[in-house]
């Protein structure tokens, strides 16, 4: 399934038709990502994560409000920044953060690592490492769906640099002709890796980038989750109609590097230092919770603290799950 | 409880570093995400962020510090209502077993000494005997009807690629299924080959049993990586969670005066990855034996046809039932002077040397590899045991091909039976020329293998 069951279902962006257990309830779920993917970095500095780590921090508003337009049953898929979307999923933290130590009790028991995690249960797909393959994957899903007329659909997140992939527009192709049930979700962070969208896209309009099959896209605020939910709702109800795919363009921000290992030589200190002061998700839901009325600063902190206390725990169960058994080595190679 | 903050490390390969920096004073409060230093490797300078909430109690690592070494504590933050005054370094969360388990992160699990428990799920027995009813098939019709056979017995097979439905496919093998079928499962596709790949192996992941149809393996290349990094690992990258139930099938090898770029084999690249299974038919009877164990099959299948063979006919079991196990090799001739390994059109021409050799009294067992991962060592091995003389043949070139693989292999595990150097017969290391002349010198043919046989033989 795809996110946890919690549903008010305002069509607009407008703030004020959430209820507040719902606008608590993405407040929660944004933070049990930013926190989770502080303590990720924290553990990597430890030596206790290795390889490719990439965090989500920044963009949490993105796949909270995408999640809370869908059902159980529907699908997602993504590229290898993918924690934030497992715990939108429902996914356990602990389970996540034990995959990122490489640990037994990791969702692919240590064999994926950050970039390759699944979870069939929760509708999970990956977690994949080459950039661009989950969107024919994730159409392929959608095929599925389809197929055997299930109702459901599936979300396909890709970033602004993976949208100049030849096989993203195959893909569309496909989708469009065969009007599948899928939702491309484009997380237009301004870079890929240190190159940015300027540099690497002819036109920056990524929410066009279905004009050519007929694919009606559109450009969201991705740092407000109520504006992402209200898009979301609307591509979801267009799509579980039966008229085939549709874009939606996120302009978010990562405020880490790419993965752990970047120089940040490629933006000023400046420019991360506005976004954070300026835009960011979670402050902003913060601010309207507090000037609407739905909770005070006691209550928030006393969420924050629930989320301190799951983050703990997952860090703790990452250092202390075993390492996968030698045998391990061989499973799983053929079923 | 305080806090300590340690050096990071900002790569996997970092252990030292300089602190550059100290962006807070003692006494600050800092929230989780405040840049707090900067640090300096080799590479590049970076930032430390603040991962808990509190107050800066010490500054334990001036700055300009060269050589930090990773994991050390380079200042405690007081949390909140604790005396920051009072704290003292080390004595606090992280607790020592995470400083240890950082200290030791080499894998416990060591690589045992020989990796006796290959992976590779071979079926225990080959197909027995068929003493019932046989029709008269092309490799073609075989192919056909072992997909017909197989989409009637399960509503979730399907078949996609280019020109399959409406055309009846490039080279006719799915003639008639769209009419039983319908559009829902015998599907046209786009040219789009890695597009509609990745679709099927999506597709796949959800439990549906896709069959892709390439015109050629040729254009399989735009897809290899869907092929490989989605459909071959995905069952291991996630514990054995997600199972890619797909067969990916065309036409392999030379075909006839296309040159370099449409003949080309591709048995030794698929059967390097571990995840596939990749079969090579030659008779009709193993093309639909084989292929319907596929189609059952929960592990993704490379089924390597050739053009040159469509139209060859051969006696087939008349029956639904019947399959081929995929990872059993099947002895086409039996002798006793020399073992000939072969696959798809090879056979052919390993059964013609078979022939040429009889006339000049060496007795050639002639190996019908059928499946090259899991490549039937055991069915090798015991027939190089008894002839003590082993020739292998494949279209493909011979640089880490199947041939290469076997002599490994035999090397390996029979060397004391040998009485001859194993010997491979392969294509030329050349792109396929277009010229016939040309062509025909670029391939193995019979003649190669009578005289690597007689060669063996030292006649
Ligand atoms: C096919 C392929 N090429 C290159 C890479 C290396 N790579 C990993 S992430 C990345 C940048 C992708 O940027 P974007 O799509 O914007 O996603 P973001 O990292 O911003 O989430 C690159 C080039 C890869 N993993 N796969
Ligand atoms: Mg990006």
């Amino acid at each position: 399934m795809a996110t946890r069951p919690k549903k008010t279902s305002p069509k607009t962006a407008d703030p004020k038709n959430f209820s507040a257990e719902q606008t608590l309830e993405y407040y929660r779920e944004m933070m049990l990502i930013r926190r989770f993917e502080e303590k990720a970095g924290q553990l990597y500095g430890m030596g206790l994560i290795g390889g490719f780590c990439h965090l989500y921090i920044g963009q949490e508003a993105v796949v909270t409000g995408v999640q809370s337009a869908m059902v159980e049953g529907d699908s997602v898929i993504t590229s290898y920044r993918d924690h934030g979307h497992m715990l939108a999923c429902g996914m356990d933290a602990k389970g996540v953060m034990a995959e990122l130590t490489g640990r037994e009790g990791g969702y692919s028991k240590g064999k994926g690592g950050s970039m390759h995690m699944f979870s069939v249960e929760r509708g999970f797909f990956g977690g994949h490492g080459i950039v661009g393959a989950q969107v024919p994957l994730g159409t392929g899903i959608a095929f599925a769906h389809k197929y055997n007329e299930t109702g459901k659909i599936s979300a396909t997140y890709l970033g602004d640099g993976a949208v100049n992939q030849g096989q993203v527009y195959e893909a569309f192709n496909m989708a469009a002709l065969w009007k599948l049930p899928a939702l491309i979700i484009i997380e237009n962070n301004q870079y890929g890796m240190g190159t940015a969208v300027g540099r690497a896209s002819a036109s920056t309009e990524l929410f066009k980038r279905g004009q050519a099959y007929g694919i009606p896209g559109e450009q969201v605020d991705g740092m407000d989750v109520f504006k992402v939910f209200a898009a979301a709702q609307n591509a979801v109800d267009y799509i579980r109609s039966g008229k085939g795919p549709m874009i939606l363009e996120m302009k978010t921000y990562r405020y880490r590097g790419h993965s752990m290992s970047d120089p940040a030589k490629y933006r000023s200190k400046e420019e991360v230092q506005k976004m954070r002061s300026e835009q960011d998700p979670i402050e902003r839901l913060k601010e309207f919770i507090l000037s609407a009325g739905h909770s005070d600063e006691a209550a928030l902190k006393a969420i924050d603290k629930e989320i301190k206390a799951i983050v703990t725990e997952a860090a703790d169960f990452a250092q202390t799950s075993p390492e996968p058994q030698p045998s391990e080595l061989y499973t799983d190679v053929y079923v | 409880m305080s806090i300590d903050i340690l050096m990071p490390a900002l790569s996997p390969t970092m252990t030292e570093g300089t602190l550059a920096k100290w962006l807070v004073n003692e006494g600050d409060s800092v929230n989780s995400g405040d840049v707090i230093a900067e640090i300096e490797t080799d590479k590049a300078t970076m930032e430390v962020e603040a991962v808990d909430e509190g107050v800066v109690a010490k500054l334990l690592v001036a700055e300009g510090t060269e050589n930090v070494a990773v994991n050390s504590v380079i200042a405690v933050l007081a949390e909140e209502g604790e005396d920051a005054s009072s704290v003292s370094a080390g004595g606090s969360a992280p607790t020592p077993a995470v400083a240890q388990a950082a200290a030791a992160p080499a894998p416990a699990a060591a690589a045992p000494a020989a990796p006796a428990a290959a992976p590779v799920s071979a079926a225990s027995q080959a197909e027995a005997e068929w003493d019932g009813p046989t029709k008269t098939l092309s490799v073609r019709e075989a192919l056909r009807d072992a997909m017909a056979e197989e989409m009637r017995a399960n509503e979730q097979v399907f078949l996609m690629g280019e020109e399959v439905a409406e055309y009846n496919g490039a080279y006719k093998v799915s003639q008639g299924l769209l009419d039983e079928f319908g559009s829902k499962r015998v599907i046209d596709t786009p040219i789009t080959e890695q597009g509609f790949t990745g679709i099927a192996v999506g597709a796949a992941f959800m439990g549906l049993r896709p069959i892709v149809e390439f015109m050629t393996f040729n254009f399989a290349m735009q897809a290899i990586d869907q092929i490989i990094n989605s459909a071959a690992k995905t069952l291991y990258m996630s514990g054995g969670q997600i199972k890619s139930p797909i067969v990916f099938r065309g036409a392999n090898g030379a075909a006839s005066r296309v040159a370099a770029q449409h003949s080309q084999c591709y048995g030794a690249w698929y059967s390097h990855v571990p995840g596939l299974h990749v079969v090579s038919p030659y008779s009709a009877a193993d093309a639909k034996g084989l292929l319907k164990s596929a189609i059952r099959s929960e592990t993704p299948v490379v089924f390597l046809e050739n053009e040159l063979l469509y139209g060859d006919t051969g006696e087939v079991p008349d029956s639904d039932d019947w399959t081929v196990p995929i990872g059993k090799a099947k002895i086409v001739r039996s002798g006793s002077d020399v073992t000939i390994t072969a696959f798809s059109i090879m056979v052919k021409k390993a059964l013609a040397a078979a022939d040429a050799l009889a006339e000049q009294g060496i007795s050639a067992e002639v190996i019908d590899l059928r499946s090259l991962r899991p490549l039937d060592t055991k069915t090798i091995l015991a027939s190089v045991r008894k002839t003590n003389r082993i020739v292998t043949c494949e279209e493909g070139w011979g640089q880490s091909g199947i041939g290469a693989e076997i002599s490994a292999r035999i090397m390996e595990q029979a060397f004391d039976y040998l009485d001859a150097p194993v010997t491979r017969v392969y294509g030329e290391d050349v792109p396929m020329p277009y010229a016939a002349n040309l062509e025909q010198l670029a391939l193995p043919q019979a003649e190669h293998i009578v005289e690597a046989a007689k060669a063996v033989c030292y006649k």
